[in-house]
């Protein structure tokens, strides 16, 4: 049976009900040379003013997951089982008011009102998010145009507040500026302020920081966090970089292969990982009191996504790795402490 | 990405693919794309013609004959009523009328003429060396001398087109191959030159290309061939011509090369041949070209067909290949009449091998840049 | 924009002196001068003509019409006259007592060259931009393959196939030869409405003729370029974004994969202008193309000269203006920006 272990912690009395809540979501990209399984089952869930960091190795499936929510998947890729449980604007608290994402036209009208208007996505390279023969402001233009009902006039002066916002400097003359004529740092506050044209209630960040220098990146960051402050919306944060986890992250999904193998509070993922994936993934940080020992590694390299291993994805790569067990079997989900599942045949009775 | 410090370990599968050479990579992918192997074997069958040219011509294709003129296709037939026999076709009577002037044919029903393999014919030298009157197919028995088999029918001095085009196929094959080798040299010095050492050279190699680009092509290939003595021999005419498409034509290749040049500048492995001590010149030619020899060859098959099709472009008006010489544009010539298509359209059919061979060229040559990228899957 | 616009000028001007560099030294290749020629041609012709000169006439005629000088006196004398609009005369035109100046001998050629290029490059662009932006979105579906397959054509089917095998088809359903760029009854008579009419009809079969490997070229360049730019990230921002499907095509990477498309009428163009030298001598069209081969066979040096230089003109300016074009469309090309 399908547990709906990620909500048991959270549907404590008091807590509201999830904003997004994506259940057993699989996503297949079909090629020629097969079928390449990108999400396999993935469940997590969303509240208002929380922050959920999606972390894994590059090819794990997390700008996939993000890219279903908004569904948004390039040709071939389609969604082929699970649900995407939004809870509109407006709408009342209540269990049965939600959408299914999942079941909507891509580029249907309803759709289309919950993609960038209630649920904004930040990319990786700025650079390359926008459009190279178009102004920063014409772009930042047409989202505010999209969005809220203005004239030109009045969504220009929106584009300036909004650029002043996210502390551009010089915001009037940046209008007419083509993102390649500014620095990776401001290219993303920009990014940032055409995400944040519609005052989105999701916010999607896939490796936001990854093309920017450390400092930029710290500053980026704050300005997410103190643009969620304001705005109470929630943010999904999808990095491999486990030090972005720390800093922002309230709740994380440890993502491989496609699938959540081990979920929890932020605190529980540092102290008191359970998964052998998540515990190596930690031990590969540099740290700075053990300057002397070799940086550890995870063995392997990511299987190839036309051949994934039978029974637990990881136990190809696994040090605790249990023949017949692994290799025959998929760990389910196994509550271990409040909010903390883990996908592993050491906990529980699998083993 | 090894952004997590991931050591990388292969899996046997793996190893295979790590170790196999370049060229054994290229070939895995290239089997892949099945237009182009199918494109490389029709090539290749081009090319066996363009050998055995006379081999597998049925008559003299220079022998003209006045009876023959405009003779239309002959029917090869594997039945006798309804029993199957040996191949044979019908013999022919033509008469000029009166009136047109133009031959008009008649089918002698009465008449067989058996086809035979390895039949006799007009003498040749096999491949250049072996003298010997044998053909593929050809009539057999006893025959006369007006009894011929002409699959493609005649143009309009009454040499069999059939003929004609295996041997205008080594002619304007050849040409392609030699011509781009040519272009390929001159592009790849030129090009060279101008990555590798920058600067004033660069610069004025390449405005010299841009200047080659913006003029018009088929003009200044007239202009040129025009200019060739007219009682030069078709050997003569042949390497000029050659050398006038490549004379143009290197300027692609030069601009890929010197791309190629000016990225691999900077790359380690060059730099570490340098601080070992190889010369300039060694530099470039034995550790930076060999690098990206598999683009060149695509670069190159790519160019054939552009090559294949000037040759053709410029015997048809007259100014390329001239007769006694046998080229696909050399045939096409007869077809400048719209009388003579209108009256004869078979004299068409060489447009065929032209357009087959540069479809396959193209395709070909597509399939070799796709398996020589080394960030293809 | 300015400067970039001066930079082409300077640039093409610079083209301009090469191609007459080259024109010259080409002309001047092969033995033998137009007097000789003229003499072989006399000599060899049916009648029997008189007109044979003596070794000392020939000379003469040589120092008139400075044949005898050095090739850069020459080639310097020949770039000066061509600068103050004294193009050169035809021998062969008017003969050797009153030669025809080159522009009477070309100037209504020129007009319909322009025309018949003309009419095929805006055919060329009517043509390929749906289809290859059909092609890019509907990859893979039928038209795809048919787009495809059209494209593959056009490029390894010689122009002057096109050419014949749509006359031949003409001839044969229509019985009637369309060649020429006029009906009979219009060929002397004055401009006017009808006689329009009757070109633009005539311009039909040349324009597709010479547009059908442009347009061939057009649909792959914007085919892959398209199919490119759909996969790169600002696409998928602005579809993020929650930009419907069609406008976001049309805004974003149509845009963008334009360009190299209009960047290859630089290219194109030479090959367009070319192409409509050997069509028009299939399709006895009134252009440049015919007078060339004639003027080359005859070695009527400065009217193949002219004509040449002619054609690359043409072509410069047409390469200009796509430039200008280009960096209109592309402020990474207006602003200088490599990357």
């Amino acid at each position: 049976m399908q547990q709906t272990h990620t909500a048991s912690s959270r549907a404590a009395p008091e807590a509201p009900p999830a904003l997004l809540s994506v259940r057993d979501l699989a996503t297949h990209f079909p090629v020629d040379e097969g079928n390449v399984v990108a999400v396999d089952g993935v469940s997590f869930d969303l509240y208002e003013g929380q922050t959920l960091g999606i972390v894994g190795e590059s090819g794990c499936g997390k700008s996939v997951t993000a890219l279903s929510i908004m569904m948004a998947l390039s040709r071939p890729g389609r969604i082929v089982k699970g649900e995407i449980l939004y809870r509109p604007r407006g709408q009342d608290p209540g269990p049965d008011e939600v959408i299914d994402l999942a079941a909507l036209k891509p580029d249907g009208k309803e759709m289309r009102a919950i993609r960038g208007a209630e649920i904004g996505y930040i990319f990786q390279e700025p650079m390359t998010a926008f459009s190279p023969v178009h102004t920063v402001g014409n772009q930042l233009i047409e989202a505010i145009r999209l969005h809220r009902d203005v004239d030109g006039k009045e969504a220009k002066s929106l584009a300036i507040e909004l650029l002043r916002q996210v502390e551009v400097p010089l915001a009037e003359q940046r209008l007419d500026a083509y993102s390649w004529e500014l620095s990776g740092g401001l290219r993303q506050r920009v990014m940032i302020a055409t995400v944040m044209a519609s005052n989105p209630r999701v916010l999607i960040a896939d490796e936001p920081t990854t093309a920017l220098d450390v400092t930029t990146q710290a500053q980026i960051l704050d300005l997410m966090r103190s643009l969620q402050q304001q705005s109470g919306m929630a943010i999904i944060m999808i990095t491999h970089d486990l030090g972005v986890i720390a800093e922002m992250a309230d709740y994380v999904a440890v993502m491989y292969l496609g699938k959540v193998v081990e979920n929890a509070p932020v605190d529980d993922i540092f102290h008191a990982p359970k998964h052998p994936y998540t515990k190596a993934l930690l031990r590969s940080i540099p740290k700075i009191t053990e300057a002397e020992e070799e940086l550890a590694t995870i063995a392997g390299t990511v299987p190839h996504a036309y051949s994934r291993p039978e029974g637990c994805l990881f136990h190809p790569r696994c040090p605790e790795f249990m023949a017949g067990t692994c290799d025959a079997r998929t760990p389910p989900p196994l509550p271990v402490s409040p909010g903390h599942h883990v996908s592993c045949f050491l906990y529980g009775d699998g083993g | 990405m090894s952004e997590l410090g991931i050591a990388e370990r292969a899996s046997e599968a793996e190893e295979r693919v790590y170790l196999a050479p370049q060229w054994l990579l290229m070939w895995w992918r290239f089997r892949k794309h099945r237009v182009a192997v199918f494109s490389a074997i029709v090539l290749a069958l081009f090319y066996t013609v363009a050998l055995a040219a006379e081999f597998l011509a049925t008559s003299d294709p220079g022998l003209p004959a006045a009876k023959r003129s405009l003779l239309p296709p002959q029917r090869v037939h594997f039945f006798d009523g309804w029993r199957p026999t040996l191949p044979y076709v019908y013999a022919f009577s033509g008469a000029r009328d009166p009136v047109s002037f133009k031959m008009v044919y008649e089918v002698d029903k009465s008449e067989k003429i058996p086809l035979r393999l390895f039949a006799r014919g007009f003498e040749y030298r096999f491949l250049r060396l072996i003298r010997t009157d044998r053909h593929l197919i050809g009539v057999g028995g006893d025959h006369r001398a007006e009894d011929v088999i002409s699959f493609l029918g005649a143009d309009e001095q009454g040499r069999d087109i059939w003929s004609r085009l295996m041997i205008a196929t080594r002619l304007s094959l050849s040409l392609g191959l030699v011509g781009v080798i040519l272009s390929m040299t001159i592009g790849i010095v030129l090009g060279g030159v101008s990555g590798y050492f920058g600067g004033i050279v660069d610069t004025a190699i390449q405005r010299l290309i841009e200047v080659l680009i913006s003029i018009p092509g088929i003009p200044l290939w007239l202009t040129m061939a025009a200019a060739l003595p007219q009682d030069w021999t078709v050997i003569q005419v042949y390497f000029a011509i050659t050398i006038i498409l490549s004379l143009i034509g290197w300027t692609g290749m030069a601009r890929a090369v010197r791309g190629r040049f000016l990225a691999l500048r900077t790359e380690d492995f060059v730099t570490a041949a340098r601080l070992s001590g190889a010369g300039q010149i060694r530099t470039m030619f034995r550790h930076m070209l060999p690098s990206f020899y598999s683009h060149i060859i695509a670069s190159a098959t790519l160019a054939v067909p552009g090559m294949i099709l000037a040759e053709t472009s410029l015997s048809f008006l007259g100014l390329g290949m001239r007769p006694p010489a046998i080229s696909y544009g050399v045939m096409l010539q007869q077809a400048q009449k719209i009388q003579t298509v209108a009256l004869a359209p078979w004299v068409l059919v060489p447009a065929i091998p032209v357009i087959v061979v540069v479809l396959a060229f193209n395709f070909m040559g597509d399939g070799i840049r796709d398996a020589a990228d080394p960030y293809g899957q | 924009m300015l400067a970039y616009i001066g930079r082409r000028i300077v640039i093409a001007l610079a083209t301009m002196w090469g191609i007459s560099l080259i024109v010259f030294v080409i002309i001047e290749l092969p033995p033998g001068d137009a007097i000789t020629t003229a003499m072989s041609l006399q000599a060899g012709g049916e009648s029997g003509t008189s007109f044979i000169m003596t070794d000392e006439e020939m000379n003469n005629l040589r120092r008139l019409y400075a044949l005898d000088r050095p090739l850069l006196v020459r080639y310097v004398n020949w770039l000066q006259r061509l600068a103050v609009g004294r193009w050169g005369v035809s021998y062969t035109y008017g003969g050797y007592a009153s030669p025809t100046p080159v522009w009477e001998v070309v100037s209504d050629k020129f007009a319909m060259t322009v025309a018949v290029t003309g009419a095929a490059t805006v055919l060329t662009w009517l043509l390929f931009v749906p289809i290859g932006v059909y092609s890019a979105v509907r990859q893979y579906s039928l038209g795809d393959y048919a787009a495809s397959f059209i494209g593959f054509m056009g490029m390894a089917v010689p122009d002057f196939l096109i050419a014949l095998v749509m006359l031949f088809l003409v001839f044969r359903f229509a019985g009637v030869a369309v060649a020429g760029l006029f009906s009979p009854e219009y060929i002397d008579a004055a401009w006017s409405l009808g006689k329009l009419w009757d070109l633009l009809k005539h311009l039909i079969i040349p324009g597709i003729v010479l547009g059908t490997a442009g347009t061939a070229g057009g649909i792959r360049i914007l085919r892959a370029n398209l199919l490119d730019e759909i996969r790169k990230p600002y696409v998928l921002t602005a579809r993020t974004r929650g930009l419907p499907e069609m406008r976001l095509l049309l805004k974003y990477p149509l845009r963008v994969a334009l360009n190299p498309a209009v960047s290859s009428v630089g290219y194109v163009l030479p090959a367009l202008i070319g192409g409509s030298v050997i069509v028009s001598v299939v399709l006895d069209l009134n252009t440049l193309g015919p007078v060339l081969l004639e003027a080359l066979r005859g070695q009527d040096t400065q009217l193949a000269a002219f004509i040449m230089m002619l054609i690359g003109g043409l072509t410069v300016i047409g390469t200009l203006i796509s430039d200008i074009l280009l960096a209109w469309l592309d402020p990474r090309i207006r602003k200088g920006f490599t990357g």
